[in-house]
């Protein structure tokens, strides 16, 4: 049994036992113990890649296993991972475990909540450890689906609305996807959908044309690319904490894995002709959803346009197409994974207490919640990027990286980008100010306690695992860095 | 002298236990650890500095010297952050400024926050600022430098909005840190385009005069302007931001809404000298590279002092006078930088504004905390609520007088000296511009002196109760700054700090000296006159000249120019309709997609009726066509 498989396995046999699982200290177990063996399991992969490549084994994926899947089309189940694989599964995993905890007390239905939620996490540590296109986009699948139950289900407020539309734009997306991966398999004329295999291949420049616009708005749309974002402030705004938490932590990650994994890897001349097209686009997006996080009064529709500003500089710096870029499109996709849980973990246990996630309803909330606040504060401040915490080395190498470029064109595009920085702070320091400084607004707010130990569990962690990013980045950015490689490669060819 | 490093150690390590802790110990424990730390720490620096400038003489040269250096972040083969230390006459001449006065700070706030809710809380971020600012000073390469100056920004946030409950704090926070962030990205964009051109973070590169680092730059243009122009003029925008140079000084004022110990440490003495320091730091690009800039910076220096000398003369709020005179005060150190040139002689406006750092850094550090033993007395910042104060508040007093003294510039105070220097420096580059720092110099100690009557003399007022002299902790770091005010101007400064390492004798310019003592002692006598006793001479000054007393008095609305373009064109014509294109179009765009299949499945789902006789009904019609077109076509 290859070692990646379990990653798969063990959220599988999280649902086998869940079946049988009687109460909800039962069903707790399970989650808590299968969450948290996936976590010691990246911990494990981490060091067994890191030994690996100490070792000089330098292989673009390792750890790979090839299974013939479906003989008459070539599918194969083939999984291997590289520094980027292997960053992104350490960040599942921790999401996963800290939305196990944030959902302790679901209500009602927690069973069914924990099995939607282990097939959700199937789905996304298999796209991760996938290498066959088709694989990658079977799992891609079963990580959507899932979402429109827990959404519909577990929701508040439009709930149904929110997962429908959601739903409905994601698919929209892995349609124009769909078309754009059977194109790249048809015109490679490559044995296998193999990625590996793919990539040496050359794709004709015609099919790149329409192909890679096809594969890059597909993944696009999870990542939250401008004008398809708007499923997202709905659909965090309805989510239930856990949800919002690997939706935007992990699932909004696809779209940016994707996206160079897919799309400017096997393709890397349409990328060079068209990237300046997405490059506004994203531009956009980092400059547009920050100016609209400022004026919204909902919790999570602040962060969800905050992370619509944040998942921009992502697909922004893989435009940028050069090593250091690419590699702080990496760095953010971690630091913003774990930054936007916080604040969605955070946003769900404010709310749980307050029962309102309007800041007007809001204030003075430090003074009864001390932990929350004092943790808000710690995601915001990572969020507008203070050094020592993970924003901040993800910004810096993404602007760094940008810069290399020297035309005009990218050299504005990416001073614009970094202006992002002022506005993410204008609109933290307003939520802050107002919901934890000052007077406390209501009066029912006085009464209200503290976090309990499994919030704190789950806060905790996700703190951190942002100050370990953002304090001792230099090993990871070099996994990462080095991974980079042969894709900068292929873009350079 | 590995042993640097323990300097900044050891504080970070203090702010992590008192953060965690929090307060589940006592206050007085948290405290107790806070100051020790920073006692151990002040040691440290000066041992080093001991050891440096008895050590590192070579031939003349002050070298530099790294101690310690780790990398901590690679981007490309050549720009790489490194975390490390950097000795050379500035950087220790800083951390000896800033562990003194963060030293007394500590022991002051003992006694002044004492039964201030979240002592632990005040240290954990005491401490943390004296990490970040030591790491700042310290820093080896400009991106270690912009990562600490983030972080002092951070914890002066904190600070200034200690008493998160009150909303003008909160606002006050809120502003200074989006003021620096703003003038920041300046700098951070400076930062990518020096690094790009040049290859590299390292300051020893940097400063190093090697033309061959600044070839690519040289050539390089952009709108007519060199590139190296652009590139410092950026950066020395994040100074400027951090050091309140017009129009980014609006921020200071309102950043005494936090404790008074703090305003004393990071809003009067280290932080906002940060600019001051970034631009000595690099002084060597700027001369050789970028010298229209560094004209500039001088001129930026000198309005901005102006400016802010004239608002001092007519606030009210006593910390508010304080905070004006800082800025004019680092205005001088600016104009110090920006009319020196390299080496001996003509390094004598950088050696002079680094004095006058050093020497304002004490006295201005000791009128905040004489300001807070006043505030902590009679529980009012407001001048129309002070006045006879010397009778209770001896010690308070006479401190307060010898900081106002050396500000004003009388010898033989410390502020003399280095002022003196700034003005021969000064007149030497341009006798207009050395006139009119002259003048603002006679402003100072005009608004000074009217200040200090203000306080302790002029009419009593009724309070609740007699004001009473503070406590021994407070006091005493006011006795020891004063006696530090006293005789530091004493220090042969050119023997330390130059531009070049080679120490420079320094000669007293007779004929500034005395035009300076004049100009001072005449408007000290005009405060007399006006302040010293109750006078009817303020008040028909204020409606003879009403325009400008009422402009100064509103800061001459450069705020609400500032809310104008946050408030109204920010929030309401830029980010509002862009909330709403989001919601009404985007969004409405999508929705219609939706809308559209929806009318359509609707208009098309009578087909599928489920009755057969419809369908056979349609089936009959169909082939009746097909016949139709098959007959007559």
């Amino acid at each position: 049994m290859n070692f990646l498989s379990i990653f798969v396995l063990v959220p599988l046999l999280m649902m086998i036992a869940l079946f049988f699982a009687k109460n909800r200290g039962q069903i707790n177990f399970i989650a808590a113990t299968g969450a948290t063996i996936l976590l010691i399991l990246s911990g494990i992969l981490t060091y067994l890649y890191l030994t690996e490549r100490a070792a000089g084994n330098m292989a673009e994926m390792l750890f790979t296993a090839d299974t013939v899947w479906y003989a008459p089309f070539n599918i194969h189940y083939s999984v291997g991972v590289d520094g980027v694989s292997v960053a992104m599964l350490a960040l599942t995993s921790i999401i996963v475990f800290t939305g196990v905890f944030a959902s302790w007390r679901i209500d009602p239905l927690p069973k069914e909540f924990f099995l939607w939620y282990c097939l959700l996490s199937i789905g996304v540590y298999g796209f991760f450890i996938s290498i066959d296109l088709f694989t990658m986009f079977m799992y891609y699948e079963i990580a959507l689906i899932p979402m429109y139950l827990l959404i519909g289900i577990w929701g508040t407020g439009k709930k149904e609305y929110a997962a429908m539309k959601l739903t409905l734009m994601l698919m929209g997306g892995s349609a124009l996807l769909l078309g754009g991966i059977l194109g790249i398999y048809y015109f490679s004329g490559a044995e296998s959908m193999n990625i590996l295999d793919i990539a040496q291949k050359t794709i004709p420049l015609s099919a790149q044309y329409y192909l890679f616009p096809l594969t890059f708005m597909g993944f696009g749309v999870l990542g939250a690319l401008f004008p398809f974002h708007t499923w997202s402030p709905d659909g965090h705004a309805s989510a239930p904490t856990a949800v919002s938490m690997l939706h935007a932590g992990v699932l909004m990650k696809l779209g940016g894995y994707g996206a160079f994994r897919v799309a400017m890897y096997l393709m890397p001349e349409a990328a060079h002709e068209m990237a300046w097209i997405f490059l506004i686009l994203t531009g956009i997006s980092v400059i547009y959803g920050a100016f609209s996080a400022v004026v919204q009064t909902d919790l999570k529709y602040i962060n969800a346009y905050s992370s619509v500003s944040h998942c921009g500089l992502v697909l922004f710096a893989i435009l940028m197409m050069n090593e250091t870029a690419m590699t702080g499109a990496v760095l953010q996709m971690l630091s913003h994974g774990l930054m936007t849980a916080l604040f969605f973990a955070l946003i769900g246990m404010i709310y749980g207490r307050t029962h309102t996630r309007l800041i007007t309803q809001m204030g003075g909330l430090m003074k009864v919640l001390p932990f929350l606040g004092v943790s808000y504060v710690i995601a915001g401040l990572a969020s507008l990027g203070l050094p020592g915490l993970s924003g901040f080395v993800a910004e810096m190498t993404i602007f760094v990286g940008s810069f290399q470029e020297t035309d005009m064109f990218h050299r504005v595009l990416t001073i614009v980008a970094a202006s992002s920085i002022v506005i993410t702070a204008v609109y933290i320091l307003r939520v802050v100010g107002k919901i934890l400084y000052g007077k406390i607004q209501d009066p029912h707010h006085e009464e209200l306690t503290d976090a309990t130990w499994w919030e704190r569990i789950s806060v905790v962690t996700l703190i951190i695992a942002i100050v370990a990013l953002g304090s001792l980045p230099l090993w990871i950015s070099n996994m990462i860095h080095d991974s980079l490689i042969p894709v900068v490669n292929n873009l350079m060819r | 002298m590995q042993y640097t490093s323990l300097i900044l150690i050891l504080p970070l390590l203090s702010f992590i236990i008192l953060g965690l802790v929090d307060s589940k110990w006592e206050p007085k424990v948290a405290g107790t650890i806070g100051t020790a730390v920073l006692g151990i720490v002040t040691l440290l620096s000066y041992y080093t500095a001991w050891m440096y400038f008895s050590s590192a003489d070579i031939s003349g040269v002050y070298q530099r010297i790294i101690p310690f250096q780790l990398e901590w972040l690679r981007f490309t083969e050549h720009l790489h952050i490194e975390l490390g230390i950097l000795l050379d006459p500035i950087s220790v001449l800083m951390l000896v400024v800033i562990s003194t006065v963060s030293m007394m700070v500590h022991i002051y706030s003992l006694g002044y926050m004492k039964s201030e809710k979240g002592f632990e809380r005040y240290y954990a971020f005491l401490s943390l600022f004296t990490f970040s600012m030591l790491g700042l000073v310290v820093a080896t390469n400009i991106f270690q430098m912009y990562i600490f100056w983030e972080l002092v920004g951070v914890s002066s946030y904190l600070l200034i909005g200690f008493y998160y409950t009150k909303p003008e704090a909160v606002a006050a926070s809120k502003k200074a840190f989006i003021v620096t962030r703003f003038a920041d990205l300046f700098f951070l964009i400076g930062i990518l385009f020096l690094s790009f051109y040049t290859k590299t973070f390292d300051f020893g590169i940097l400063t190093s005069g090697d033309a061959t680092v600044f070839a690519s730059a040289a050539g390089a243009s952009f709108m007519g302007i060199s590139l190296m122009n652009w590139a410092m003029a950026l950066i020395f925008i994040g100074g400027a931001g951090k050091s309140a140079m017009f129009p980014l000084h609006i921020w200071l004022p309102d950043a005494m809404e936090g404790p008074t110990p703090v305003s004393a440490l990071i809003h009067a003495a280290t932080m906002v000298v940060a600019g001051v320091y970034l631009v000595a730091r690099l002084f060597p690009v700027y001369d050789l590279y970028a010298p229209d800039v560094l004209h500039g910076i001088a001129y930026v220096g000198a309005f901005t002092s102006l400016f802010a000398a004239v608002i001092a003369c007519v606030q009210t709020d006593i910390k508010r006078v304080l905070a004006f005179s800082t800025i004019s005060q680092i205005g001088f150190m600016m104009v110090g930088l920006g009319v020196s040139g390299m080496g001996g002689h003509h390094g004598l406006g950088y050696m002079a504004s680094m004095f006058h750092l050093f020497t304002h850094a004490m006295f201005k550090a000791l009128l905040f905390l004489g300001a807070g033993s006043i505030i902590h007395a009679v529980h009012s910042n407001e001048m129309n609520n002070m006045g006879g104060l010397r009778k209770y508040m001896p010690v308070t007093h006479i401190t307060f007088l010898i900081a106002c003294l050396s500000i004003a510039g009388i010898p033989p105070f410390s502020g003399f000296f280095s002022k003196d220097e700034i003005l021969s420096a000064t007149f030497e580059f341009s006798p207009y511009l050395g006139a009119t720092m002259s003048l603002i110099a006679g402003l100072t100690a005009f608004y000074m002196f009217r200040l200090y009557y203000g306080i302790f003399w002029g009419k009593e007022n009724k309070q609740h109760h007699t004001p009473h002299e503070s406590p021994f902790s407070m006091l005493l770091p006011l006795v020891f700054l004063a006696v530090v005010t006293l005789f530091v101007g004493f220090i042969p400064f050119g023997e330390f700090v130059t531009n070049d390492g080679a120490p420079y004798e320094i000669h007293l310019n007779r004929t500034v000296a005395v035009i300076s003592v004049v100009i001072a002692v005449v408007s000290i006598l005009l405060a007399t006159v006006m302040y010293r006793k109750e006078s009817t001479i303020p008040a028909k000054l204020g409606t003879t000249f009403a325009g400008l007393h009422k402009a100064a008095s509103h800061r001459f609305y450069i705020d609400e120019v500032y809310m104008f373009i946050t408030k109204k064109i920010i929030f309401k014509n830029i980010s509002t309709p862009i909330a709403w294109f989001d919601r009404h179009v985007i969004d409405a765009t999508m929705n219609g997609f939706a809308e559209v299949t929806q009318w359509t499945s609707v208009r098309i789902k009578g087909f599928q009726s489920g009755r057969v006789q419809q369908y056979a009904y349609v089936i009959l019609l169909g082939a009746i066509m097909i016949a139709a077109l098959v007959i007559f076509v």
